[in-house]
C-alpha cells in the first residue's frame, strides 16, 4: 500500500505541465501566424491585404496584369477574414512586418495617422501627376488626414438599400414599383410602416395591418434587425432613417470632433425604430442574434433586410430566393438618404520598399484596374466609368442596382463619420444601443454616452 | 532542495565508519548537472515565454502604452482607474457567475460519469467517445452550438417547439448568455475532466473495496464514505485545474457573443483583448492581466490549502 504514494505524485506534475505546453504552443502559434506573412524581405515583393474573399479575384487579375508591365516586382495578396485582419495588421504594426499596401477603412485609418504608420502619397502623387478628380466626388478627399496630408487612393465607395423576397411581396399584394416611392417619418413611419406591417405574418397567417395580429408569435417580420457586426454609426442599420431626418452625426465630417447622440433628430428616429419591435413587425433584441440577415431573409423569417451594396452578390445568390433591391425611403427632409462609405488603399510606412509600394497603389488606383474590378462586379470601384461598368454587369445578370447608384447621382449619400478614438467610441456606443434596443435602457440614455464620447476630444 | 534530506541522517549515523574518501558528493554533483541539463530545454521555455512576459506585463501596468508608440511610464493611473471602471468591475462578476456554473455541473457531471465508468465498464473504446468532444476545437465546438442554438433556425429551438416550448435566445437573452456558454463549455471539457478522475479512481487500492463488500456496505455509502475520501487529492488537482481554465474563458464568447448582449458575457478576458487589440489600450489591459492572475494565484492556493492536495488519506 505504501508503494502507492510516490507513484501517485507523478500524474499531478505531468498534467499542469503537459497543459503549460500546450498553451505555449498555442501562444507560439498565434503569435507567429500574426506576424508570419511577411517574412520574406524580398526588395521585389509587394504584400498586399485584403479582407474580401469575393474580392480577391479581381484583385489577382489587377496583380497579374500588374506584373506583366513591371516584371521585377511581384504581388503577394493575402485575404484575411475582417476580424482578423485588423488584428493581423495591429501585431504586424508591432513587429514592424506589416504589409507593404493594404485595404484601409475609414474608421481605422484615423487612429493609424495619430500613431504615424502610414507613408504619406502627397509627393508620390504630385511627382506622377496622379489625376484625383476621376474618382466619385468627395471619395479622394476622404483619405486627406486632419495633418491636410494625403494617407490612400480610393478604390471603391457602397451604399445601402432595402433587400426584399419578391414572392412574399406578390403574396402581400404589393406593387413593387410602388417601392420608390416609400416615404418615412419617425411618427407613424409613413407609408414604409404601412408596408413593413403589411409584410409581417403571424403563426396564424394575420398579416401585421389586419385585426387580431399576434405580435407576440411572428412568423414573418416585416424587417429584419441586424445588430451583430459591431458598432459601425448604424451603417445599415438607422442611418438611412436619421439622415433622412435631417440628423447630422458630427459637428462637421471628416475630422469632427462633436457627436451628436443626444439630437431629438437621431433619438426619435432610434425610439421608432425600437418601436418595431413591440409592435411585432421587426424581431426582439434578443431574437435576432444569430446568423446573418441574408441568410434570415432566405429562410423565410424576415421579408425585408436593410444591408449594403457589398451583400448584393450574397443575396442573390440563394437558391429558390427571388431577391429585389428598393432604395431607402424618403424622409422628412423630402430627400432619401444612404451612408456614404469607401475604401483606399494605403502603405505602410515601414514598407522596405516604397517606391514599389507606391506603384501597386498607384496602380490599384487607376482606370485599368478599376475596370476590372468593375467587370468583377462584387463592389462599385471608385472611379465613375468603373462603377457604370459594375452596374451593367449586374443588370446582365438580371440585378438592378439603381437603388444604390441613384443615391451618388442624386447627391443623396451622408459620408462616414471619420473621426479620431473611433475604437473607444465603438466601444461606448455598442453595450449603450444594445441596451437601449433590448428595452434595458430608454432612448435618453444616450445622452450620457454622448458626452462620455464627446470628452475623448477634450 | 528535497534530495538533500535524505542524506542527512545518514551522514548522522554515529557507528558510520567515516570514509577516507567519500565518492558521494562529486557523483552527486554530477548529478545535479545532468539534472540541469534535462531542465534547461523547459527552463529557457518557461523564462522565455512565461516568466518574462509576465514581469513585462507586470512593467506595462503602470504605464500608459498602445502597442504601437513607445511606453510612458504613469504610476497607478490604471490601477486607479481600475477602482473605478464599473465595465470592469461587470466583467468580474460575469465571469464569476460562469465559473460557478461551468465549475459546479462539470465536477458533479464528471465526478458522476467517471465512477459509472469505473464500476461498470472496462471498455477502452468507451473512454475514447468520452473523450470525443474534448479532441474538437473550441472554435468548432462554439459555432456548432451557436447554430444549434439559434433562435430562428436552430435545431434546438426547433425541438423545443415540438414539445411546446416557445423558442428561447440561448446567445441572445441577457440572462441565458452566459449559462448557455457555460454549458457548451461543460460538453466540451466533461469527458477530460471525468477522465482525470477515473485515473484517480485507479488509484485507491482495491483492497479497501473489498473489505467494505465484507463489511456489507451499500454502494452509495462505498461511494461517501471510501471513494470520495480517498478521492479529495486527486479531485483538488481537478479543481485547481478545471477552475484556473474556467477563469480564463474567452475563445467561446469572441467566437459567439462577442461580449454582448449588452455586457451580459464581458468576461474579464475579453475585456482585456478588447482593451488591448481594438482599443489599443495595452497599459490598461496589463493592469486587468495582472489583477486577474493575483486573483487565479489567490483562487488555487486557497483551494489547495481547502483541499490539502498535498496529503492523502490512504497509506
Amino acid at each position: 500500500m505504501r508503494t502507492t504514494t510516490p507513484r501517485r505524485s507523478a500524474p499531478r506534475h505531468s498534467v499542469p505541465r503537459r497543459l503549460v505546453a500546450v498553451a505555449g504552443c498555442l501562444s507560439l502559434g498565434a503569435l507567429l501566424s500574426g506576424c508570419g506573412s511577411a517574412l520574406g524581405d524580398d526588395r521585389n515583393t509587394v504584400d498586399y491585404w485584403l479582407w474580401d474573399a469575393n474580392q480577391q479575384p479581381a484583385y489577382q487579375e489587377c496583380a497579374d496584369r500588374f506584373e506583366e508591365d513591371n516584371p521585377d516586382l511581384e504581388i503577394r495578396i493575402e485575404q484575411r477574414g475582417y476580424d482578423d485582419y485588423w488584428n493581423g495588421l495591429a501585431l504586424g504594426f508591432v513587429a514592424e512586418s506589416a504589409p507593404d499596401v493594404f485595404t484601409n477603412h475609414l474608421s481605422k485609418y484615423p487612429e493609424y495617422v495619430t500613431r504615424d504608420l502610414l507613408l504619406p502619397l502627397d509627393e508620390y502623387v504630385e511627382r506622377d501627376d496622379v489625376p484625383l478628380d476621376i474618382y466619385e466626388e468627395g471619395l479622394a478627399d476622404l483619405w486627406v488626414g486632419e495633418d491636410g496630408r494625403r494617407y490612400g487612393l480610393p478604390k471603391d465607395w457602397d451604399a445601402v438599400g432595402v433587400f426584399y423576397d419578391r414572392a412574399m411581396l406578390a403574396e402581400a399584394g404589393v406593387d413593387e414599383s410602388t417601392l420608390d416611392e416609400l416615404t418615412w417619418n419617425p411618427d407613424d413611419g409613413g407609408s414604409y410602416e404601412e408596408l413593413i406591417a403589411r409584410l409581417t405574418v403571424d403563426v396564424n397567417g394575420v398579416r401585421g395591418d389586419e385585426p387580431g395580429f399576434d405580435p407576440d408569435r411572428v412568423e414573418t417580420y416585416g424587417l429584419w434587425l441586424e445588430m451583430t457586426d459591431g458598432f459601425n454609426h448604424g451603417q445599415t442599420q438607422y442611418s438611412m432613417y436619421a439622415y433622412a431626418n435631417g440628423w447630422e452625426a458630427t459637428d462637421r465630417n471628416p475630422w469632427g470632433r462633436e457627436f451628436h447622440f443626444d439630437d431629438p433628430a437621431f433619438q426619435e428616429t432610434i425610439t421608432w425604430w425600437r418601436g418595431l419591435i413591440e409592435k411585432g413587425y421587426m424581431p426582439s433584441f434578443a431574437a435576432q442574434r444569430g446568423v446573418q440577415s441574408s441568410d434570415q431573409l432566405a429562410a423565410g423569417n424576415a421579408a425585408m433586410v436593410t444591408n449594403g451594396s457589398w451583400m448584393t452578390g450574397t443575396f442573390f445568390s440563394y437558391e429558390g430566393l427571388d431577391v429585389g433591391v428598393a432604395p431607402n425611403p424618403i424622409g422628412p427632409t423630402g430627400q432619401r438618404a444612404t451612408m456614404f462609405n469607401g475604401l483606399a488603399d494605403s502603405v505602410y510606412r515601414d514598407t522596405d520598399n516604397p517606391e514599389a509600394a507606391w506603384q501597386w497603389v498607384r496602380y490599384l488606383a487607376s482606370p485599368e484596374c478599376q475596370r476590372i474590378v468593375g467587370a468583377h462586379h462584387v463592389v462599385f470601384p471608385a472611379i465613375t466609368e468603373a462603377w457604370e461598368i459594375a452596374r451593367e454587369e449586374f443588370a446582365a445578370d438580371g440585378i438592378d442596382v439603381t437603388p444604390f447608384t441613384r443615391h451618388v447621382e442624386e447627391g443623396t449619400t451622408e459620408l462616414f463619420p471619420i473621426t479620431d478614438h473611433s475604437s473607444e467610441i465603438a466601444a461606448l456606443m455598442q453595450p449603450a444601443l444594445e441596451a437601449v434596443m433590448s428595452g434595458r435602457a430608454p432612448v435618453e440614455s444616450l445622452n450620457e454616452v454622448n458626452e462620455e464620447i464627446n470628452r475623448l476630444f477634450e | 532542495m528535497a534530495t538533500a534530506a535524505p542524506t542527512a541522517p545518514a551522514a548522522a549515523g554515529d557507528d558510520a565508519p567515516a570514509p577516507v574518501d567519500n565518492p558521494r558528493p562529486r557523483w552527486r554533483g554530477g548529478e545535479t548537472r545532468a539534472a540541469l541539463l534535462f531542465v534547461a530545454p523547459a527552463m529557457v521555455g518557461f523564462l522565455a515565454f512565461f516568466a518574462w512576459p509576465t514581469l513585462r506585463g507586470l512593467y506595462l501596468s503602470f504605464t500608459d502604452y498602445d502597442l504601437l508608440t513607445s511606453a510612458d511610464f504613469s504610476g497607478l493611473d490604471n490601477y486607479r482607474r481600475l477602482l473605478e471602471d464599473e465595465v470592469f468591475w461587470n466583467s468580474l462578476w460575469v465571469t464569476l457567475k460562469y465559473v460557478a456554473i461551468n465549475i459546479s455541473v462539470q465536477t458533479f457531471a464528471a465526478l458522476l460519469l467517471a465512477v459509472l465508468i469505473h464500476r461498470l465498464t472496462r471498455s477502452v473504446v468507451l473512454r475514447g467517445i468520452i473523450l470525443l468532444p474534448y479532441l474538437i476545437s473550441n472554435v468548432v465546438v462554439a459555432l456548432l452550438w451557436y447554430w444549434m442554438a439559434d433562435y430562428n433556425l436552430g435545431v434546438i429551438n426547433e425541438m423545443l417547439g415540438w414539445v411546446g416550448f416557445d423558442p428561447v435566445a440561448f446567445f441572445g437573452d441577457e440572462s441565458w448568455a452566459i449559462p448557455t456558454i457555460a454549458m457548451v463549455n461543460v460538453w466540451r471539457h466533461l469527458g477530460y475532466t471525468a477522465l482525470l478522475i477515473f485515473a484517480g479512481l485507479q488509484m485507491i487500492n482495491r483492497d479497501v473495496y473489498e473489505a467494505a463488500a465484507v463489511d456489507g456496505a451499500g454502494e452509495v455509502r462505498v461511494f461517501f464514505r471510501i471513494t470520495l475520501p480517498l478521492l479529495r487529492p486527486v479531485m483538488a488537482l481537478v479543481m485547481v485545474l478545471t477552475v484556473i481554465g474556467s477563469w480564463q474563458i474567452f475563445d467561446t464568447v469572441a467566437v459567439t457573443t462577442q461580449g454582448g448582449p449588452v455586457d451580459a458575457t464581458r468576461v474579464v478576458q475579453y475585456y482585456i483583448y478588447d482593451q488591448a487589440f481594438n482599443r489599443f489600450d495595452f497599459g490598461y489591459a496589463s493592469a486587468i492581466s495582472v489583477v486577474l492572475f493575483l486573483i487565479l494565484a489567490g483562487v488555487a492556493l486557497a483551494q489547495l490549502k481547502l483541499l490539502r492536495a498535498d496529503e492523502s488519506d490512504q497509506s
